[in-house]
Parts: C-alpha cells; sequence; structure tokens
C-alpha cells in the first residue's frame, strides 16, 4: 500500500515509497522550516496556536475537534511538567493513513508535535503506536534518532532555548488504547481502561500532568499550517473545514489505499480515484469515517462532499476518514456481526451497559445471520442500543451502537428477510465471490 | 530469567520515562520476554514486574488485558489473521478458512508438529493490504492471497 492518488496535496507532496522517509529527504522537500520559524522567529506561543485556530484543523483521530481551541485549554505558563501526546493507535477498522504518515513521512509528526510543545509549553512527548505495526515502531524510533543527532529534539533546540524530549510507546493489542485516557492509563503501565471526564487531560493527563493528545496526521498537518499560514490552510479545503485530509479506502474498490485529497471533495471522485467499484459492481453502501460511523446507503453516500460537514448531513461521521465500500455482494447481516463481534471483543468492560449490551448485540445479530433470529429481535436490538447510548464512560458504547441502528434503519428488509426466511437475501456464491480471494484457485 | 541483551533493551524502555514512572515500561518489558521466551510463563511476568518495582499482580493484568501477550505457549510461529470487516470484504475470512484447512487446525489451535499456531485478529491498521495477517506479532504480510499464502507456509519452517 502507499499514498496512491492525491489532488492539491500537502502531507504526500515529494513522498517515494520506503525510499524518502529520511531526515534527509524530509529536510530537502522543506521539512523543520517550520519548526525554524517559530523557534528561530521567536513567536510567541498564542500566536502558533492562533495560526492553527485560523486554519480550522479539525482533529483527525475521529471527533473532529478544533486543534487550535484544545491546545488554548493546556495551562501553558504553568510551571511543572506538561506533555503532549500523539495518538497512532490506529485501530479503527477501516483506517490505515497514520501508518503510511509514519512509514513514509514519520518526520512531519515529529517537527508537529515539537512546535506543539512549544506553543502548549509542553517539554516531553510521547507517540503510542499501534502495536499491530512494529516495522512501522521501529523505523518511527530511527527517526526520532535522527531528529536527536541533528538538533531538532533535546535540550536548547536551534539554539533557541526551548528544549523537547520525544519518546515512542508501542501498545499491544487493543482497540481502547485509541481512546484518549485509556491511551494515558496504558503510557503510565496500566490496563487501558478509560477515565471519567472531567477531568479532562488538559488538566489532569499522563502522570497527572496537563496533556493534550491529538492524533498523527493532526500533527503531521501543524508544519504546513505553520509554513502556508493559517488562511491559507483553510482555504485549501472549505469552510469551516481546513486543509487536505487522508482518506483510507478500504473494501469492495479497484485500487484499495490512501488518498490526499481537500476537505470537501466530492464522494464520487474519491471512489473514481479508487478506482471505482471492484468489477464494476453496483456500490451498496458506505461507512465514511471508520467502522464506528454509521452507514450510509449508496444514493445518498453518492450525493456527499468528503468533509465533516457534509457527511453529517448525511448521518454519519467523517470519524477517521475510513471509507468501508461495499459492493452489492455484501450482506449486511454478516457485515454487522463482524463489527458487532469486535465492539463486544474489545469493551474494556468497566461500565455495565457497554460490557453487557455489547455482549447482546453481538449474540443477536450472530444468531440472526445463523438463521435462528426471532421476530422481535430488531426491536430487542434497538432497546439495547438505546439502553448502552450515553450511559457510558467512553465512547465505545456508542461506537458499536451507532453501526447496528443504521444498518437496521436502512436495511431493515434485509434483516427481517434473514430472520423470517433463516437465509441471506444476497445468494452465497455472490457473497463468496465478492471478496475476490478465490479467484486464482478456484 | 532474561538474557543481558533483553535486558539491555528493557533498560533502554525504562529511560524513556521519567525516573519515578519505571511501570510505564511494562509493556515493552513483558514484549521483549515474550520475544525471547515465545510466550510469557507466569515467573516472566514475576521477574518483569520485579525489575519495574511494581506489583506483580499489576503486571499480570496488563499480560491479560493486551491480546498480543500469549499467557500459554504457542507454536514456533503464531500467524494472525485479520478477519475484521474491511478485510472481510477482501478476503479475509476466506484467507483464515484457506490457512484452517491447509494446516488442519482451526483458530487458537497449534499443528500437532508444534509449528505453527493460528489466531483470529482484529484489524491491524492496514486494512488497504487486505487479506493482511502477522507472524509473531512482527511481521506484517500483505496480499495474502491464496498463493501468497502457500509461499509464507513453505517458508515457516
Ligand atoms: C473507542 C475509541 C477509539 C479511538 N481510537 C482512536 C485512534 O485509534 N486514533 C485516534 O487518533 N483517535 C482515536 N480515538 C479518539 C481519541 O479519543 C481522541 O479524540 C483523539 O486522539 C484526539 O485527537 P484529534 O483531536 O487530533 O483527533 C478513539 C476514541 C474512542 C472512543
Ligand atoms: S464504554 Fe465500554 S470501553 Fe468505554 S469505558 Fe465503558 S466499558 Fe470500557
Ligand atoms: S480490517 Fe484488517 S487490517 Fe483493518
Amino acid at each position: 500500500m502507499a499514498i496512491l492518488g492525491a489532488i492539491n496535496p500537502m502531507l504526500s507532496v515529494g513522498l517515494d515509497g520506503d525510499n524518502a522517509w529520511r531526515l534527509a529527504d524530509y529536510v530537502k522537500r522543506g521539512g523543520y522550516s517550520a519548526l525554524r520559524r517559530v523557534l528561530e522567529g521567536k513567536l510567541p506561543q498564542e500566536q502558533v496556536i492562533n495560526e492553527v485556530k485560523k486554519s480550522v484543523l479539525r482533529g483527525r483521530g475521529g471527533a473532529g475537534f478544533p486543534t487550535g481551541l484544545k491546545w488554548s485549554f493546556m495551562p501553558r505558563s504553568f510551571p511543572g511538567d506538561k506533555y503532549v501526546v500523539c495518538n497512532s493507535d490506529e485501530g479503527e477498522p477501516g483506517t490505515f493513513k497514520d501508518r503510511d504518515i509514519l512509514r513514509y513521512n514519520p518526520h512531519s509528526v515529529i517537527e508537529g508535535m515539537v512546535i506543539a510543545g512549544y506553543a502548549m509549553g509542553a517539554g516531553r512527548g510521547y507517540n503510542y503506536i499501534h502495536g499491530e505495526i512494529w516495522e512501522i515502531y521501529e523505523r518511527f524510533e530511527e527517526a526520532l534518532a535522527e531528529a536527536r543527532a541533528a538538533g531538532f529534539l533535546g535540550a536548547n533546540i536551534l539554539g533557541s532555548g526551548f528544549n523537547f524530549e520525544l519518546f515512542a510507546h508501542h501498545g499491544y493489542g487493543a482497540y481502547i488504547c485509541g481512546e484518549e485516557t485509556a491511551l494515558l492509563e496504558s503510557i503510565e503501565g496500566k490496563k487501558g481502561q478509560p477515565r471519567f471526564k472531567p477531568p479532562f487531560p488538559a488538566s489532569f493527563g499522563l502522570y497527572g500532568k496537563p496533556t493534550t493528545i491529538n492524533n498523527t496526521e493532526t500533527f503531521a498537518s501543524v508544519p504546513y499550517i505553520i509554513n502556508l499560514g493559517g488562511e491559507a490552510y483553510l482555504d485549501a479545503g472549505k469552510a469551516n473545514n481546513g486543509g487536505t485530509k487522508l482518506f483510507s479506502v478500504s473494501g469492495h474498490v479497484n485500487r484499495p489505499g490512501n488518498y490526499e485529497v481537500p476537505l470537501g471533495t466530492p464522494f464520487a471522485t474519491l471512489l473514481e480515484m479508487a478506482g471505482g467499484v471492484r468489477h464494476g459492481r453496483k456500490l451498496k453502501a458506505c461507512i465514511p469515517g471508520g467502522s464506528s460511523a454509521p452507514v450510509v446507503p449508496a444514493a445518498a453516500m453518492m450525493e456527499c462532499t468528503m468533509d465533516y460537514d457534509s457527511i453529517s448531513k448525511a448521518g454519519s461521521m467523517l470519524g477517521s476518514g475510513a471509507v468501508i465500500v461495499m459492493d452489492e455482494t455484501t450482506c449486511m447481516v454478516k457485515a454487522l456481526e463482524r463489527l458487532s463481534f469486535f465492539y463486544y471483543e474489545e469493551s474494556c468492560g468497566q461500565c455495565t451497559p457497554c460490557r453487557e449490551g455489547t455482549s447482546w448485540l453481538y449474540k443477536v445479530v450472530h444468531r440472526i445471520e445463523h438463521g435462528h433470529g426471532r421476530p422481535d429481535d430488531l426491536d430487542l436490538l434497538s432497546s439495547v442500543t438505546s439502553n448502552i447510548m450515553g450511559r457510558t464512560i467512553c465512547a465505545l458504547g456508542d461506537a458499536a451502537s451507532m453501526p447496528v441502528q443504521s444498518f437496521i434503519k436502512h436495511f431493515r428488509d434485509e434483516f427481517a428477510y434473514h430472520i423470517e426466511h433463516r437465509k441471506c437475501l444476497v445468494p452465497v456464491e455472490l457473497q463468496r465471490a465478492g471478496s475476490g480471494f478465490f479467484k486464482a484457485s478456484v | 530469567m532474561l538474557s543481558s541483551q533483553s535486558i539491555a533493551r528493557i533498560d533502554r524502555e525504562i529511560a524513556k520515562y521519567p525516573a519515578d514512572q519505571k511501570q510505564s515500561a511494562v509493556m515493552a518489558a513483558l514484549a521483549i520476554a515474550q520475544e525471547e521466551l515465545g510466550w510469557l510463563p507466569g515467573e516472566a511476568i514475576e521477574f518483569v514486574a520485579g525489575y519495574l518495582a511494581m506489583p506483580p499482580i499489576a503486571a499480570l493484568e496488563v499480560a491479560t488485558f493486551y491480546n498480543m501477550y500469549d499467557l500459554k505457549p504457542v507454536g514456533k510461529y503464531k500467524i494472525s489473521v485479520c478477519t475484521n470487516l474491511p478485510c472481510m470484504l477482501s478476503g479475509g475470512v476466506d484467507a483464515g478458512e484457506y490457512l484452517k484447512k491447509k494446516l488442519g487446525i482451526g483458530y487458537n489451535e497449534t499443528t500437532a508438529d508444534g509449528l505453527i499456531t493460528l489466531k483470529e485478529g482484529e484489524c491491524m491498521g492496514a486494512c488497504g493490504d487486505a487479506p493482511v495477517m502477522i507472524v509473531n506479532n512482527r511481521r506484517m504480510c500483505s496480499w495474502m492471497d491464496p498463493e501468497q499464502i502457500d509461499k509464507l507456509l513453505a517458508e515457516l519452517k
């Protein structure tokens, strides 16, 4: 995989697969000039944060929260330890953009984090990297070593008097650690169980100190904002949706992979860039923002542009920018069964509604898929989801519920058919052909 | 309990955290121990806890919470197959079935010769490369169609 296509890109400019990730390559394409601009120009912290605010960079980790605003919550002039933490625990099914950023452009993340540390008065940072991408963790360690040797990390960076240390921490297989407070617990060497909020990390974060957590792509965007200026970055996207974004397109397309396009790009354009629906089949539905986002039927999806506001108007979420494409060979019951199993497996078990509820959701969808559905199962599912939503410590409970609600809402007939006829509406042979796996052997 | 190389690696991990926060290195230390021993016996977990001056129960909690730690012996090679939805749409489930048939085992089982353990995994953050699988928590294998799987199995000896 690689970044397969782009329209007016920033993050992916000048990348060349595995050949251009090193510090020297990054510097050649203008890297670390934003850090120089900030430190050598002695830009006030306030001004850095203001540029980020003006850019309307919205967090790329899922919630889309404005980054500049988040940074302004940090008590930057309070003395004592403060932290910036990068969330590279990319585990939201369908999302694989942070992996490519770390693999092909790791120094953009480092530079963004140093600038963030400066702006918020933090002296230390950690990048929490998904345990499954071990080779990328090792590469990031190498990139850190390069940055230290070149004086972009450590004491008195570029002679500015600003000190910033940055380290990599790996996960080891727990989706919930992508939730920012679970991630902090995990760095502290504990089970990754989310904390009650408030207090928010900006006041009580890592080791109880003020902490700001942002996604990999969010940090990687910061140098471009500093270099271009906040307004120009905003203009590269669309109003209220600044900049470009990486979209991870997976599922039934001819060219799955990452694509960097301006926010506001029509979904149809993105789909075309990804080679269209596999074998020219018909689009059935799309999950536009990672597995936790509500599913959108084909017709509505084709009307969307890829930005926070348009996708939200269509009843879903841009989330992490993971676009899961499903064609007419997909059995929606089976698709939902797999997602429900995932949330059931990954619930950390702290809250009863989530622990018990995700188990029920999976059990019931499973029995529908396997021909043992009962007439009132769809009502049961909807009552379980309403008993989970809004009643849990973290958003995983909602994340488990939204797919169930949206799949049933838009594809109710298919679920009802399963319950009544004890089999799939989509013929099994067609489903089998859809995955394309057996083309070589059968 | 662990080799001096492993201890040196653990020391490098400890140095990443504030001096009074050694426990932060527990995930890395357990991973290093597992890499050396092939799995995590109770003594290894206790050893790591002692080395990091944390209660053994706290280290055990970590080892049981994160699913890449193996608390029981596994084969020489552990293959984790991603079957989550994005991969499933591109053959992840089929790849798992193909492996089961070839190896004559199910998920969470090990071949009789102790060579290969098969696991079902969750999203590995590489869905564009589906089907994907990871060998021994370290090596990501992409685009695993039947041919590629055959090649991998021939290589794992
Ligand atoms: C269950 C769950 C999983 C999450 N997984 C991730 C993740 O893998 N990566 C990520 O950046 N954010 C993830 N988030 C969102 C984070 O909690 C947090 O909002 C984000 O890292 C903030 O960064 P941003 O503002 O730059 O987006 C997850 C949230 C929840 C509730
Ligand atoms: S909602 Fe679920 S995952 Fe989140 S804290 Fe509660 S039990 Fe854990
Ligand atoms: S779903 Fe398999 S790697 Fe993401």
